[in-house]
């Protein structure tokens, strides 16, 4: 019984992993319509810009804000120079392109900065807590969750209450009628990308004292992440997050007490096809109903 | 009638000298009066280009011996060709150095995938495949692969010296085990039950593997926990060791910890993990430190120095790389002494299996290389280090298997 307690509180901690980058993941689909595969590697590679940020000296949060913010160039650069020209190419060519930009991230990361793994301080840890319930959940992972609920929170309200935010979901979802509107479609989707390179960075950080810094970091996690977004709702930034979770837990529990440690990448790829099959738009999502 | 042999056999040998100079281009390829050809793949570029250290160290090694005369007159050609750890270019240097330049035998090519990728090729060409640079156990299999051996301590016996300890010291101990799912991890339940033998079946109480793609082991280290294990072996690559050892330091849960030996750098293991939290941690260790002081005054670890001072100027001499090489170097060079003028293949590699207690300077005191027809795994010994915070302390003695 203490074991199985165990088991999930640790699956809670490894879904708030899962859950930062779902978040990301999220984001993108909501604000662009695309699946960013090379979202992994393009935050791990904003992860390596934040380490060398605060080994130059500059204070964690100050390191954290600025990292945010070179991402979100980072992100608005990839969709100027490269997703622009994709507009009106096939899904499959999309594909494609965000597979190239995942190698090339990957290689970048590897070519500057090394492919030893890294430690990556936490701003949770070193405050003299011993972690929550005994050790199973570690100050950092108590804080990072805190953060990723903090981003839910603040991203729902900026989908919902601004300007931008309803510009954005616009665009991405009526790019014609929007344009008929008045909004500047392609300045919008440029800003999706931003925000969702931005939040990827965000998952990275919080992502890599726990894992360690390497370049292929996020291959993983990315994994996991889509599992739980897909579980939640692709279109549902707190479906995503609970799904993250939710699959944090079922792979915890379902690796120590039902398949064993061999199957649980299988598990999460059971949770894929299931919820592709059964509820395309996860647990959560909105159904869209389209007419023909 | 001493003088009228003398002259007969001088005659003989006269006579027979310009066919056999024909013969050995024959029979001893890669072989002239002049030189001896050797190959090796490295990964000179790629993710695993940091290994690329002991190709450079072995050349500049070769260029020593060389410069000293070479070996029974014939200087060392040493190529080593780049596969960037990826076993479809290893297949295709290794061929070009059988087929193209015609080096006389393969040294120290490394990865175990990509190893194991030539290893039916140099079989079947009946080409050395000598001194492997991989721990896996597989390299030490003269029935089936009698053209191919290994040098360092295979992850098996690591795994078997771990038993036998825990046997000695803590007979009652529960055993937890956690373990890469792949060829590597599982050599070290291999070696484990190697080690314990019957005991195995009583005092493992948890064996929990984990994915390379698994994003943390935290689960597989409250598992192992809750099964009771007090003594805990992780084979495990870098970034699991590392994280493993934070979690078991996180848990408070105090056992007794044996790292697989691929993870004792300090760089990349203890440091990320947390010096602190490693305190305790044993692994096992068959070659001196460069980097530990105690090695400071070591008559063998002063042989290396003045080698890399002078053939390596400027090289990292705290990089781990260039003292392996050293080892692996010199132990080839006995056994081209012992080839004396026949350097045929099949010389070569019965040779290579007729290495005894030979004494390498880079290796820990009382380990010694040997191997027999039947025993191709040259280093079968270690002693076990205890991180004490700052280093690895040696403590007890060899251990054997």
């Amino acid at each position: 019984m203490v074991g199985l307690l165990h088991q999930t509180l640790s699956g809670l901690a490894t879904g708030g992993v899962y859950a930062s980058l779902a978040l990301a993941l999220v984001m993108v689909h909501r604000s662009t319509h695309h699946l960013n595969f090379a979202q992994g590697e393009m935050a791990t590679f904003s992860t390596y810009i934040a380490l060398m940020l605060i080994q130059a000296g500059l204070p964690y949060w100050v390191a954290f804000a600025l990292t945010v913010v070179i991402a979100f160039a980072l992100g608005v650069a990839v969709e100027r120079l490269l997703m622009q020209r994709m507009a009106r190419a096939s899904p499959l060519a999309v594909v494609g392109v965000v597979i190239g930009l995942l190698l090339l991230f990957n290689g970048l990361s590897g070519w500057l900065f090394g492919f030893t793994i890294k430690q990556f301080p936490s701003p949770f840890e070193g405050n003299g807590g011993g972690g929550a319930f005994g050790g199973m959940v570690s100050d950092h992972e108590v804080g990072m969750t805190a953060v990723t609920i903090a981003v839910l929170i603040a991203m729902s309200l900026f989908f919902r209450m601004t300007k931008l935010g309803l510009a954005m979901r616009a665009a991405a979802l009526n790019p014609e009628s929007s344009r008929l509107l008045g909004i500047r479609v392609g300045a919008t989707l440029a800003a999706g990308w931003g925000v969702a390179a931005g939040l990827g960075a965000i998952a990275g950080m919080m992502v890599a004292p726990i894992v360690f810094l390497d370049p292929n970091m996020m291959a993983g996690v990315l994994l996991y992440a889509f599992a739980g977004a897909l579980l939640g709702g692709i279109d549902n930034p707190a479906g995503a997050v609970a799904g993250g979770f939710a699959v944090g837990v079922i792979e915890n529990l379902g690796g120590a007490y039902l398949v064993g440690t061999e199957l649980k990448l299988t598990l999460a790829l059971v949770i894929i096809a299931t919820v592709l099959v059964v509820r395309p738009a996860g647990l959560f999502g909105h159904v869209t109903v389209r007419r023909v | 009638m001493i003088s009228r042999r003398t002259l007969l056999g001088t005659a003989g040998l006269a006579a027979a000298a310009v066919p056999p100079a024909r013969a050995h281009a024959a029979e001893m390829p890669g072989v002239t009066d002049k030189s001896i050809k050797i190959g090796n793949t490295n990964p000179h570029s790629g993710p695993a280009s940091a290994y690329g250290a002991i190709a450079n160290a072995e050349a500049a090694f070769f260029k020593m011996v060389n410069d000293q005369g070479g070996i029974g007159g014939r200087m060392i050609e040493y190529i080593s060709r780049d596969d960037a750890y990826s076993p479809p270019k290893t297949v295709e240097q290794t061929r070009r150095l059988v087929e193209q330049d015609g080096v006389a035998f393969i040294l120290n090519g490394l990865g175990t995938a990509c190893q194991t990728a030539v290893r039916p090729y140099m079989n079947a060409r009946k080409v050395p495949q000598l001194f492997v640079a991989t721990g896996a156990d597989k390299w030490g299999d003269p029935a089936h692969f009698p053209w191919t051996m290994g040098w360092q301590p295979s992850y098996r016996t690591e795994a078997a010296i771990y038993g036998k300890y825990v046997l000695r010291e803590r007979p009652q101990a529960k055993i937890g085990v956690l373990y890469q799912n792949d060829d590597f991890g599982k050599d070290y339940l291999i070696g484990l039950k190697d080690g314990l033998g019957d005991a195995y079946a009583k005092m493992v109480v948890k064996e929990v593997s984990y994915e390379t793609t698994d994003p943390t082991i935290d689960s597989q280290a409250v598992s192992l926990q809750a099964a009771g294990a007090d003594t805990l072996v992780t084979a495990a690559t870098p970034k699991w060791a590392a994280q493993m050892i934070r979690k078991v330091a996180d848990l408070n849960w105090k056992p007794l910890h044996f790292i697989s030996n691929v993870s004792l750098s300090v760089g990349s293991v203890i440091r990320p993990a947390g010096v602190e939290k490693a305190v305790g941690v044993i692994t096992a260790a068959y070659g001196k430190d460069n980097t530990d002081p105690q090695w400071a005054n070591d008559r063998g670890m002063a042989q290396w120095r003045a080698f890399m001072a002078k053939y390596m100027p400027g090289a990292d001499i705290n990089d781990a790389n260039h003292v392996y090489a050293y080892g692996v170097a010199t132990t080839l060079v006995q056994v081209l002494k012992q080839c004396g003028n026949d350097l045929s293949r099949g010389n070569i590699m019965k040779q290579a299996a007729s290495l005894k207690d030979l004494e390498i300077p880079t290796l820990l005191p009382g380990i010694r290389v040997t191997t027999s027809a039947t025993n191709f795994h040259p280093i079968r010994a270690m002693q076990l280090q205890r991180w004490n915070g700052k280093a690895w302390e040696l403590f007890g003695a060899v251990i054997a298997v």
